[in-house]
């Protein structure tokens, strides 16, 4: 495959992923948990290189998995003493990136983790670090470690469909049923965390937060049904990356920057031209209708 | 270690970042009562791609001017969070969280194109994403001493005006305050300390300058006044502080020791703060749970005692 073909396929599958995840992220009201999490993952990497002195990518995820998790402990240990949650997530997401810089360029400095990189990804390079897949060939290690992640976040979505749906419209009709909802709550951050960092190579910590948001955000304006939800928000996603890629390409600029710029594009255009829930239709509709429909 | 401090450069960034922090702990809590306090970490990302626009436009690294950049298209950000909250039912976390993103991913693209022009790369308009103090030559500092004299002496003059705009705006509003005038007023301070504080500190944790000397300073006292002025000490001291520790090392950033030292201040605040701290709350509950237990005692005595 050609070398652009990677690079639209791995940034696909970053948009597939981020996608999927983000539309629970949106209907759970924790979007801005997103860009804690993406910046927290930098401090769990950094610590996963300590560790292994190498960067690798299953010490990476363990890393960033670990970085998460914490992260989502200390707001909801934080929110228990009565700090409110949008502080508390910005206290525990500064201080946890500030100790993730000050790591960097203290003791690791230099080495293969830069903030910069870390930051505002470099997917120019994927294809050149391969690895061998029996049956398949050759193909780069981060668009394998995408697949895997895709792979598990559309096994556990669907594994758990029916929880899911529950836990994030009615969190106390969910507790009331049995369904443990602080498990679930800290299962999404694990496969939030998971996504972020396999997604760190590709596109940077923080546009994966535009992939997460945006697209869902977009597909949330379309329509009312979870399903058809998941379906749109995967493909704005994958159609971000392409058009971001062709961006990129016409102003020879950062790739990862364009497909931020074409998820937003993408919402703006539905926030204009969406049928139910967008500006113009809510401009034209009949003003009895509009009252109906906001009662 | 104390020979650094005497040298100039190092006392001339401790004294901005030092003011820089009380603007920002003082806004702050205008913040934190406004319940936006991520609405910095937004305003701060949309910062990025006015600073890039405006050193392309001028093609020098003029602080001012690209503090002017950085100040619109902050505003710009946040007027698409509101238009977004307000026209449709994304909520507003989710607007900020797609502002910030996507005008971050713009800055980062015309980042990539300002560096290909010629002096771009030497400009230090990456210090604009990670901050270092440091660098700040001698203007840099006076244009973000003044702007932030500024913010800081706007919002002790309105004292009263804040606190009824914040605590009792129906009021405010029968003794003739401009509601919207105040909002708007708000929105530029709040804009223009982040747009000064990203030099030092950088986009990233300049959200962390805001929120978390007003946070501290609200386990130590009730009163909104004494909230301002310990938030500001805290963010003053923060700052100073965080900018010596970073200055005894050779490359040691600057922001993320100053967010260090204030989430230092935050966990002391949160276990010791007079109001609500952890201690203090285990105290006072310890002491319930006796003069209850002695109550009972009591009750029940007395009730033997009629008993009998």
């Amino acid at each position: 495959m050609s070398y652009s073909m990677w690079i639209i396929l791995t940034a696909s599958l970053v948009g597939l992923s981020c996608g999927l995840i983000g539309v629970f992220l949106i209907l759970r009201k924790q979007a801005m948990m997103a860009d804690g999490i993406s910046h927290t993952v930098l401090l769990g990497i950094v610590l996963a290189y300590m560790v292994t002195q190498e960067v690798s990518g299953p010490a990476m995820l363990i890393g960033g998995i670990f970085a998460g998790i914490l992260t989502a402990f200390l707001v909801q240990t934080l929110s228990s003493l009565k700090v409110r949650h949008d502080a508390s997530l910005g206290i525990v997401f500064t201080s946890l990136f500030a100790i993730g810089v000050i790591l960097i360029s203290t003791s690791v400095g230099n080495v293969h983790l830069d903030v910069k990189h870390a930051l505002m990804g470099e997917i120019t390079f994927i294809p050149f670090t391969t690895m061998d897949i029996p049956l398949i060939g050759s193909i780069p290690k981060a668009t394998a470690l995408l697949l895997l992640v895709l792979l598990v976040v559309i096994f556990f979505i669907v594994a758990f469909y029916k929880e899911w749906k529950i836990t994030s419209f009615d969190a106390a009709l969910a507790a009331s049923l049995g369904i443990p909802v602080i498990f679930f709550h800290y299962l999404f951050m694990t496969l939030v965390s998971v996504t972020t960092v396999a997604s760190f190579d590709a596109v940077g910590a923080i546009l994966v937060v535009a992939m997460l948001i945006t697209p869902a955000a977009a597909a949330y304006l379309w329509t009312d049904k979870l399903i058809v939800m998941l379906f749109l928000s995967g493909g704005f996603g994958v159609l971000s990356a392409i058009i971001g890629y062709w961006i990129a390409t016409w102003l020879d600029t950062s790739i990862s920057g364009s497909m931020a710029l074409a998820t937003g594009c993408i919402f703006f255009v539905t926030f204009l031209l969406s049928p139910k829930h967008g500006l113009i239709s809510r401009l034209v509709r009949p003003a009895e209708l509009r009252e109906e429909q906001e009662a | 270690m104390l020979s650094n401090l005497l040298h100039i450069n190092t006392l001339w960034v401790m004294a901005s970042t030092m003011i820089l922090g009380i603007a920002a702990g003082g806004i702050g809590c205008l913040a934190y009562w406004k319940r936006q306090n991520l609405m910095s970490d937004a305003l701060s990302h949309a910062a990025l791609p006015g600073v890039v626009v405006a050193f392309l436009i001028i093609q020098e690294k003029n602080l001012l001017l690209l503090v002017i950049g950085a100040a619109l298209s902050a505003l710009l950000g946040a007027f698409f969070i509101q238009w977004f909250t307000s026209a449709s039912r994304i909520t507003e976390d989710t607007a900020m969280g797609m502002t910030l993103s996507v005008f971050y991913g713009v800055g980062v693209m015309l980042l990539a194109i300002a560096n290909r022009s010629p002096g771009g790369n030497q400009s230090g308009l990456n210090n604009f994403i990670y901050g270092q103090a440091a660098a700040m030559v001698r203007s840099d500092v006076i244009t973000m001493v003044v702007l932030a004299a500024i913010v800081i002496f706007i919002i002790f003059i309105a004292f009263k005006e804040w606190k009824l705009f914040l605590f009792d705006p129906d009021f405010a509003k029968g003794i003739g305050l401009s509601i919207r005038g105040m909002n708007v007023l708000y929105t530029i301070v709040l804009v223009t300390t982040i747009v000064i504080g990203i030099q030092a500190v950088g986009v990233i944790l300049m959200a962390a300058m805001l929120i978390i000397p007003a946070v501290s300073a609200r386990y130590w006292t009730h009163s909104f006044k004494m909230m301002i002025l310990l938030s500001s000490v805290i963010g003053g001291a923060s700052g100073a502080f965080g900018t010596w520790v970073s200055s005894t090392g050779s490359g040691l950033p600057t922001g993320p020791f100053i967010v260090l030292t204030s989430a230092a201040v935050f966990t002391i605040s949160l276990f010791f703060g007079k109001e609500h701290g952890i201690v203090i709350r285990y105290i006072q509950f310890k002491m319930q749970q006796r003069s209850s237990r002695l109550d009972h005692q009591q009750v029940m005595t007395e009730k033997g005692g009629r008993s009998q």
